[in-house]
């Protein structure tokens, strides 16, 4: 594998692990506070079509990412009613918000263009284009360095950006703020939250809405910036194999990142080259498929290092006694 | 004191949420501009209207059975089997191992074992979730998603490298042989001169789900092991208590989870396509958990709660064909039944049970 090719399949792992550390994140906040979160596959899902379906009726790409993360919202306040006012299960809740959020998709998507279920596809000015970094075009001929700058770090569309910013902020909010100290108590300890007179109720009501606008972005990532217009389950599992990230980092924002683009490089490697060779033995394609999911059973599994969730995560807060 | 009668916690809560359900779904239809009314009676016609319709309903309600069956059987001794689509596909490859490469004499004798292989490797499957479950404490809903994703994984790859034949293009299998063909619906009831569509899917399997649900409800509430179950679904530390191994008694309850699942592949590999394709199951491990849901885990309840989805597939395939709705309005139906007989289960109950106490107390 030559240099340039390294360089591109970097490039593409940046692009696809982009969706899964937005939704790693969101999955991150909300699992935090004590809200398991199953259905991160179904909100980017509804995200990923009105963000599409708007920006190609209005032409304007902001306003497709507004959309989609209205909708997202929408379904992460179902999914607050039914795991916080409702103290219902929230596995179950997250398992049909999946199914919700694919069978409306293609409904609403069928009704709306007829087009068998996707939105047209977007012209440049309803997508996120490319930003091109200061001088990349110039430095372009440097050796290493000049492919790195140009290929690798500019040239990614204004999600991508902030889904990495969102990394360190989102490590300032969870160790650094009063929020997130209440928020991560909320997670291990609502009572002593609770008893400390801040409400439980509204901790994990922010907390499933931080991850409602995160998947939010990522939906709309992958309908405008990373494809160009919504097909049916265009998310394809991302929103598990960001629930996976989640474990595999064992509920942290930087390993989140690590664990997304060891992730997205699986991805990018799978697309890239079906069968690898590596010297006699055959890896097929399929073990790449499979290997985030095999990696997170191992993790969970406990055998290399222990995955201990929030200690609430799951259990609805209860205030009488 | 019981809030409200059995009866109410058994029938009336799931009728309230299917009605919420089946009401929203109308407003979907409208919203869609087709008639809900028409909508329905064109459901009824295309699913039940005809011995053709009816072979569908059942044939999809025999998968859902099995499915069903599988996340109750879960469910009683607390654990969310979410894994049944997985467990249905490897048990899927069981059937296909046992049909394809075993020269059967006779169906009735290849039924047996397809169902026996159908259920090993569905068990098999759920063995690994089940045991970091016991052991090791690893969530099992997050294990058997995981593993749904590593069967998609590993039948893709038999499919395409091993059990393709090497002239085909289509990732499937070879077809299985004229004499593990399972008698359909219309063969078995021509014998006794009842006429039943040819063309409809239905078969044998659907007796065998049949016998699984009474299977199962014997299993649970007539013998000792359904008993250290249901115990342990109720509370660890009191199952605990009674002398009762929760490691055990989950991996029991998950191989027979997964063994349930699996062999719903005796209906949809060996009954139906008689051949293994790539998603044969076609999400109905996930319908399970609809179905046990909305039959409160119990078999006969199961048993219903297939019938009204394999209705409402067979209807919604129906819808798809001769109206503007897509057949994804089902997917709907079928998350808002999840969502209200399941997650929002508290706010059907907690109404109606006010509305109980507040009769209980004019009546003392």
């Amino acid at each position: 594998m030559d240099f340039l090719t390294l360089i591109q399949v970097l490039d593409s792992t940046v692009r696809l692990a982009t969706p899964l550390l937005l939704a790693c994140l969101a999955g991150l906040y909300s699992e935090r506070a004590g809200i398991f979160d199953i259905g991160l596959e179904g909100k980017m899902l509804m995200a990923a079509f009105f963000s599409a379906a708007i920006a190609a009726t209005t032409g304007n790409v902001w306003l497709g990412l507004l959309a989609g993360i209205a909708s997202s919202l929408v379904l992460a306040g179902l999914h607050g009613v039914a795991s916080i006012t409702f103290r219902g299960n929230q596995l179950i809740s997250g398992v049909a918000i999946n199914f919700l959020a694919a069978g409306l998709t293609v409904l609403i998507a069928q009704d709306w263009f007829k087009q068998g279920g996707r939105t047209p596809s977007l012209l440049t000015s309803g997508r996120f284009g490319p930003i091109t970094f200061p001088f990349a075009e110039e430095v372009k001929d440097v050796p290493i360095f000049g492919p790195i700058y140009s290929e690798l770090l500019s040239g990614h569309s204004i999600l991508v950006y902030l889904a990495f910013l969102a990394v360190p902020a989102t490590w300032w909010v969870l160790y650094r703020s009063r929020f997130g100290l209440r928020l991560r108590a909320v997670g291990e300890n609502p009572a002593a939250v609770d008893t400390a007179g801040v409400s439980v109720i509204g901790l994990r009501y922010a907390a499933v809405a931080i991850c409602g606008v995160l998947c939010g972005i990522a939906g709309a990532y992958l309908a405008t910036a990373l494809q160009a217009g919504f097909v049916k389950d265009m998310t394809a599992g991302r929103g598990f194999i960001a629930l996976a990230a989640l474990i595999f980092a064992k509920w942290r924002p930087w390993q989140a990142m690590g664990a997304c683009l060891l992730f997205g490089l699986l991805q990018a490697v799978a697309l890239r080259f079906q069968n690898i060779e590596i010297g006699p033995i055959v890896v097929p394609v399929q073990v790449m498929d499979a290997l985030p999911y095999i990696l997170t059973v191992v993790i969970l599994a406990g055998f290399v290092g222990k995955a201990i969730p929030p200690k609430a995560g799951g259990e609805p807060y209860v205030k009488e006694r | 004191m019981e809030k409200m009668p059995k009866w109410a916690d058994v029938v009336l809560i799931p009728l309230i949420s299917l009605i919420l359900a089946a009401g929203l779904s109308a407003l979907v239809i409208l919203a869609i501009g087709e008639d809900p009314v028409a909508a329905v009676k064109l459901m009824v016609d295309g699913a039940l209207g005809s011995s053709y319709g009816w072979g569908y309903t059942l044939y999809y309600a025999t998968n859902f059975m099995f499915t069903g069956l599988a996340v109750a059987v879960a469910a009683h001794a607390g654990l969310f089997n979410i894994g049944g689509e997985g467990q249905a596909m490897l048990g899927g490859l069981g059937v296909a191992v046992i049909c394809l490469f075993i020269p059967w004499p006779h169906w009735t004798i290849a039924l047996l074992f397809a169902a026996l292989g159908a259920g090993l490797f569905g068990a098999a499957w759920a063995a690994i979730p089940a045991y970091l479950q016991a052991k090791r404490g690893s969530h099992i809903v997050i294990t058997t998603i995981m593993f749904n994703f590593i069967a998609a994984a590993v039948l893709n790859y038999v499919l395409v490298n091993v059990l393709k034949p090497p002239s085909s293009m289509d990732p499937a299998s070879a077809r299985f042989s004229e004499a593990v063909h399972l008698p359909t619906l219309h063969e078995l009831l021509a014998p006794l001169g009842i006429a039943f569509s040819k063309s409809a899917p239905a078969n044998v399997s659907l007796l065998v789900a049949i016998a699984a649900c009474l299977v199962v409800w014997l299993l649970i509430w007539r013998t000792s092991l359904g008993f250290e179950i249901r115990a342990l679904g109720k509370s660890e530390a009191g199952a605990r208590y009674a002398g009762i191994s929760p490691v055990k008694i989950t991996m029991i309850a998950m191989l027979i989870s997964g063994a349930l699942a699996g062999m719903m592949a005796v209906n949809n590999v060996m009954g139906e396509a008689e051949r293994l394709v790539l998603n044969a199951t076609e999400g109905a491990g996930f319908i399970g958990i609809a179905v046990a849901l909305m039959g409160r885990n119990h078999p006969f309840g199961v048993f219903l709660a297939a019938i009204l989805f394999g209705f409402l597939y067979q209807g919604g395939a129906e819808l798809a064909l001769w109206t503007k709705i897509p057949r994804e309005l089902i997917v709907v139906i079928q998350a808002l039944v999840i969502l209200f007989t399941g997650a929002l289960d508290n706010m059907v109950r907690i109404p109606l049970e006010k509305i109980f106490l507040a009769f209980r107390k004019e009546a003392n």
